[in-house]
């Protein structure tokens, strides 16, 4: 369970969020869209105290992240897993070391599983026989599925998702989507994933907060967002532009 | 200044209660140690051989030639070792450690470190850290060989001095002292190097730009700390070494 009370965060004079509310649910899956911009990686990081808010708490299985110094937060962070926006996978360790390294930090030490596990993680993203190759041999669309494989691999209860599929050719992309949904119904995972892509957020996201200027503007199911008859929502997941708000700004 | 502190307080927090990282220890120590060995091997060489004719030129106008190698090996042992192999290791691998933190920063390793329930400090300061630490006073030993093998080579072979002479005095007057005051500085200035180095890195600004300015920053504040830091530990140690 996670609980998100009127966080606010500002850097400098760039008001990013203002006053969010959320919660998660254990098991539930969570989608977050908005535009560009709008602070949903910011959110994103606040769930797992990289980024302290400003005003308003996290709390995770009822303990508030605010109050925690960064060693209190290690041990909380062990039932996350998260995919970085760019994947930022460590570049001076090949692929399968990267895979391996959440592992080898949650106490595991016997070689031959950690390659088992390793290997089967590479089959699921689909990409056998990578495990030797160094990142600047990999396209950013690979970095990003070795990214992922290295969110999941240690089987975490809460995998944070940054854009899992931006980048992806679209038949990457629907294998992500269920490979997500099968971590998901196997173990029971909640999983919150910022997308831009509306089928997938349709797929993956039994809930949807549309994030908007910083706030959440609107919180509910899914069926509920696509069939939304708010012109901002529709306008949204449809994908056109809106000219007069355009010219207004 | 303050935050430098704090950092420092948390390496020596996590030396004393976590498992140090041995493997990537071995990896730092290995760049930061081994292959620093021949920039310190040339400027000890070229110091030495300069320092050596420069001072027999102005003490064979008094006739004291045979003081020679007793000044270069004291000035050596404890400062110019000690110091120029700070100089050389700051801009060597406090540079590389800046550059390589601050890319790491930029990039979300770290923060991508932080998640995956690893401490940044446990591992990548502290392996840095006592990695310079460690490295430091060997590099300035070696600074201090070649330096004085240079400056005897010079001076028997060019300079006609007393090779026997010249030896016997440096035995008599380089005192334990003398030696433990080198090492104890080049220890203060690998912390010095490993410290700020990590600083920089970790708090680097965003971008290339701010990487940049990290590792320039680390280098220039290293070399002031260790020319300032090495006039007070002159003053202070010889306190306390020589009562
Ligand atoms: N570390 C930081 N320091 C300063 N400003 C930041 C930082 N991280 C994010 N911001 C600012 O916060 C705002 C929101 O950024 P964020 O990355 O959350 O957007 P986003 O919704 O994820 O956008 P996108 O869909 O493009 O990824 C931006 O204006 C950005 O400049
Ligand atoms: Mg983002």
């Amino acid at each position: 369970m996670i609980e998100v009370d009127n966080i606010s965060k500002s850097f400098g004079n760039n008001v990013v969020l203002r006053e969010v509310s959320f919660r998660v649910a254990e098991g539930e899956s969570l989608a977050i869209i908005g535009r560009s911009g709008t602070g949903k990686s910011v959110v994103l990081k606040h769930l797992v105290g990289l980024m302290m808010p400003d005003a308003g708490t996290v709390r995770v299985q009822g303990a508030s992240l605010n109050e925690m110094n960064e060693r209190e937060l290690l041990t909380v962070r062990r039932q996350f897993g998260m995919l970085f926006q760019g994947a930022a996978l460590f570049d001076s360790m090949n692929v399968f070391e990267n895979i391996a390294f959440p592992l080898r930090r949650s106490g595991v030490t016997d070689e031959a599983e950690i390659e088992q596990r390793v290997m089967e993680m590479l089959r699921l993203v689909e990409m056998p026989g990578v495990e030797s190759n160094l990142l600047s041999e990999l396209s950013g669309g690979m970095r990003k599925r070795v990214g992922l494989a290295r969110a999941i691999v240690h089987r975490p209860t809460i995998i944070l998702y940054d854009e899992p599929t931006t980048g992806l050719d679209p038949v990457v992309s629907d294998s992500i989507d269920q490979l997500m949904r099968r971590v998901r119904d196997q173990f029971n995972i909640t999983s919150i994933v910022i997308t831009h892509d509306m089928r997938s957020a349709r797929r993956i996201g039994q809930r949807i907060i549309y994030l908007r200027e910083g706030q959440v503007y609107l919180d509910a199911p899914a069926d509920e967002v696509f069939n939304s008859s708010d012109p901002v929502i529709s306008r949204f997941v449809k994908g056109e532009a809106d000219l007069k708000e355009e010219e207004l700004l | 200044m303050g935050s430098i502190v704090l950092l420092a307080g948390e390496v020596f927090r996590s030396l004393f209660t976590t498992r140090l990282h041995w493997d990537e220890f071995i990896k730092q120590l290995h760049f930061i140690g081994w292959k620093s060995q021949v920039i310190v091997l040339t400027t000890g060489a070229s110091t030495g051989m300069v320092f050596c004719a420069q001072t027999f030129f102005q003490f064979h106008k008094m006739k004291m030639d045979n003081a020679t190698l007793t000044v270069v090996g004291i000035a050596m042992i404890t400062e110019l070792g000690p110091v120029l192999a700070g100089l050389m290791v700051a801009g060597r691998v406090g540079a590389a450690i800046a550059a390589e933190l601050g890319t790491m920063r930029v990039t979300e390793q770290i923060d991508a470190l932080r998640t995956m329930a690893t401490h940044p400090v446990d591992y990548l300061v502290v392996p840095r850290f006592l990695a310079t630490v460690i490295a430091m006073p060997l590099l300035t030993v070696l600074t201090w060989a070649v330096g004085i093998a240079a400056a005897y080579v010079l001076g028997i072979t060019v300079l006609g001095l007393e090779g026997a002479y010249g030896l016997r005095h440096l035995y008599f007057f380089v005192d334990v002292q003398d030696v433990m005051l080198g090492c104890i500085k080049a220890v203060f200035f690998g912390g010095i190097i490993g410290l700020i180095g990590c600083y920089r890195g970790l708090n680097c600004g965003e971008g290339a730009e701010g990487v940049g300015r990290a590792t320039n920053q680390a280098v220039v504040q290293s070399c002031i700390a260790i020319l300032v830091s090495n006039f007070f530990l002159t003053l202070f140690l010889r306190g306390l070494l020589y009562p």
